[in-house]
């Protein structure tokens, strides 16, 4: 029997592996995947919360965070680009121009 | 649910926005000569909707079910973010000429971001929180990244992309929670929660992790690791617009959660939080600005000292820290927006780093921009009778309400502070002769001048009359 509890726990590892992903990795795009990883388990959480709680608007609710994503991911792969047509590296320790 | 004729006049600041963008993209479109006509169409089309929002300040209502609010604060703060994209339209007229970015898309993106922040304002529901918020940042990142040739600009916009978008996961993350714990995400029935017998833990783990994403987006300590370096690296009118009116949105957004707090059984829930933050945050920007060289690195300290003083006014979590929030955001937005003008036209175009040393003798080169520098520094470090002082004023007299005695303290240590690098930039001006005048050719704008002029006036106006402007904030 899969309960609220499982789908919880779950969300609440990816979210922080995402989190321990943003704060590690060095490459931007993996960065970047980390993110995504963090979205989607708020969305996990929503979906599992509105079935739990028989109520649709946080099924509503996850539609509105997958459309912001896939704007933000354009944007973002926007700028990946631009930043590697300049400096030919992702990484965003060399990305150091300005000081941190 | 359908929207009566009074309905639709109290969206129509919205309405007016949105179909500003739609015409300003069809325009685009046809004529890739059309910016200088974009230009003054956003400087008009925010000056109307500026006016409007005033002039309708008192036509409180719900709309859309329940989603939306308007009047009241929402429209001060419509009134706020448009005035300021006016001011905004007319720095950046020539100065994106000077940073070879002169595309009409600026322009759409500037009013996009700005339907944005109306959104977040006017929420009372966290849909409505999270979509007005991620319209305004998108357009911030791509507006930080628009020298695309522009390493530097590459890579504030790189850096503003990845910590905004790892708070955006810190904020929906959070609102899940919350939707959890309350099974609502209607800000009213979320709050009337805390009056219940027992709050659930989730709840309170929830607004936690929403609040620390709104304190990145306001640049508060210890979340400010971005601010610096984009400012640094964003082109200067975009700079202007983030930090100004971009702050009095996340600001708002905040607002939201503590205002439904105030009238509660315990309404200073989150009050040791706020101090914490506050704190930190005034005495590690004014702390860090002393040692700057760059003039905008030094405002962006600045500016994370500022995000200390307005949380003070929240964590006091009462009417006067309400309205004195507003206050000093409105007076925070023109002070910041004419410091950041006369940056605009001073920094070279190149990669010249715009070091305060560069100000030396402006004051004989051209007396006009010293004086008015100078007015904009006084009013930053809070000397009264500009608007500065006065929004110091209010955040402190709540805190001392909220019998928060010591927050106010520290808050008057650390305006001294932060006197000494306000005023060093006029001491520099003044009493400093210039080394290298041939190289620092100022910008001739008279748009940008009228501009900065604009925002002066502003500031000495609030600072003679802050008593009518915060009954009227307060009358709501």
């Amino acid at each position: 029997m899969v309960t609220l509890e499982h789908y919880l726990i779950l969300s609440g590892f990816m979210f922080v592996t995402g989190v321990v992903g943003v704060l590690t990795r060095r490459n931007a795009i993996v960065v970047f995947m980390s993110i995504e990883l963090m979205l989607n388990s708020a969305n996990l959480t929503f979906v599992a919360y509105s079935s739990f709680l028989g109520n649709v608007i946080g099924q509503l609710f996850v539609f509105f965070v997958m459309a912001v994503a896939a704007a933000e991911a354009a944007v973002g792969l926007a700028i990946l680009i631009a930043i590697y047509r300049n400096k030919a590296t992702l990484n965003i320790d060399e990305i150091n121009i300005l000081k941190w | 649910m359908n929207l009566t004729s009074t309905d639709y006049l109290n969206i129509l600041p919205l309405l007016l926005v949105g179909a500003g963008i739609l015409i300003s993209l069809t325009v685009e479109m046809y004529s890739k000569k059309s910016v200088g006509f974009l230009s003054w169409f956003s400087f008009l089309l925010h000056l109307l909707v500026a006016y409007y929002s005033l002039y309708t300040v008192n036509n409180v209502s719900s709309v859309f079910g329940g989603m939306m609010g308007t009047g009241g604060t929402v429209n001060i703060f419509y009134f706020i973010f448009n005035f300021g994209a006016a001011i905004v339209a007319l720095l950046s007229m020539d100065y994106i000429k000077k940073a070879e970015i002169y595309f009409g898309e600026y322009y759409i993106l500037l009013q996009s971001a700005v339907l944005g922040m109306m959104l977040m304002a006017s929420a009372t529901d966290l849909v409505m929180v999270f979509i007005g918020l991620e319209l305004m940042s998108i357009c911030f990142y791509v507006l930080a990244g628009f020298q695309r040739k522009n390493v530097r600009s590459n890579e504030a916009s790189l850096k503003y992309f990845l910590l905004g978008s790892f708070t955006t996961g810190f904020i929906v993350y959070g609102m899940a929670l919350i939707y959890g714990a309350s099974g609502s995400l209607n800000i009213q029935s979320i709050f009337s929660m805390l009056s219940a017998e027992s709050t659930p833990i989730l709840f309170y783990v929830g607004t936690l992790l929403f609040i620390i994403g709104f304190c990145f987006k306001i640049a508060a300590f210890p979340f400010h690791m971005w601010v610096p370096d984009v400012y640094q690296g964003a082109p200067t009118s975009v700079t202007a617009m983030m930090s100004t009116i971009g702050k009095a949105a996340a600001f708002s957004a905040l607002l939201l959660i503590m205002l439904p707090l105030i009238g509660s059984k315990n309404p200073q829930t989150f009050t040791p939080l706020f101090t914490v933050l506050s704190a930190a945050s005034m005495i590690f920007g004014s702390i860090v600005a002393l040692a700057q060289t760059d003039i905008k690195r030094m405002l962006a300290y600045s500016s994370i000292a500022h995000a200390g003083y307005m949380l003070i006014g929240l964590a006091a979590a009462n009417d006067t820290g309400a309205s004195g929030i507003v206050f000093y955001l409105a007076a925070y937005a023109f002070m910041n927006l004419g410091a950041f003008g006369i940056v605009s036209l001073i920094e070279g175009n190149g990669d010249t780093e715009g070091t305060i040393e560069s100000y030396a003798g402006l004051s004989d080169r051209n007396p006009l921009l010293a004086g008015l520098l100078a007015l904009f520094m006084f009013t930053l470090s809070g000397l009264p009778p500009f608007a500065g002082f006065f929004g110091k004023y209010y955040v402190f007299i709540a805190s001392l309400e909220a019998g928060n005695v010591w927050i106010a303290v520290l808050g008057a240590l650390s305006s001294a502070i932060s006197a000494y690098f306000y005023l060093r930039i006029i001491v520099v001006m003044y009493f400093r002769k210039s080394d290298v005048a041939s190289d620092n050719i100022i910008t001739e704008s008279h748009t940008s001048l009228l501009g900065i002029v604009i925002s002066a006036i502003l500031v000495i106006m609030m600072g003679l009359t802050p008593g009518s402007i915060v009954r009227l904030i307060n009358s709501f």
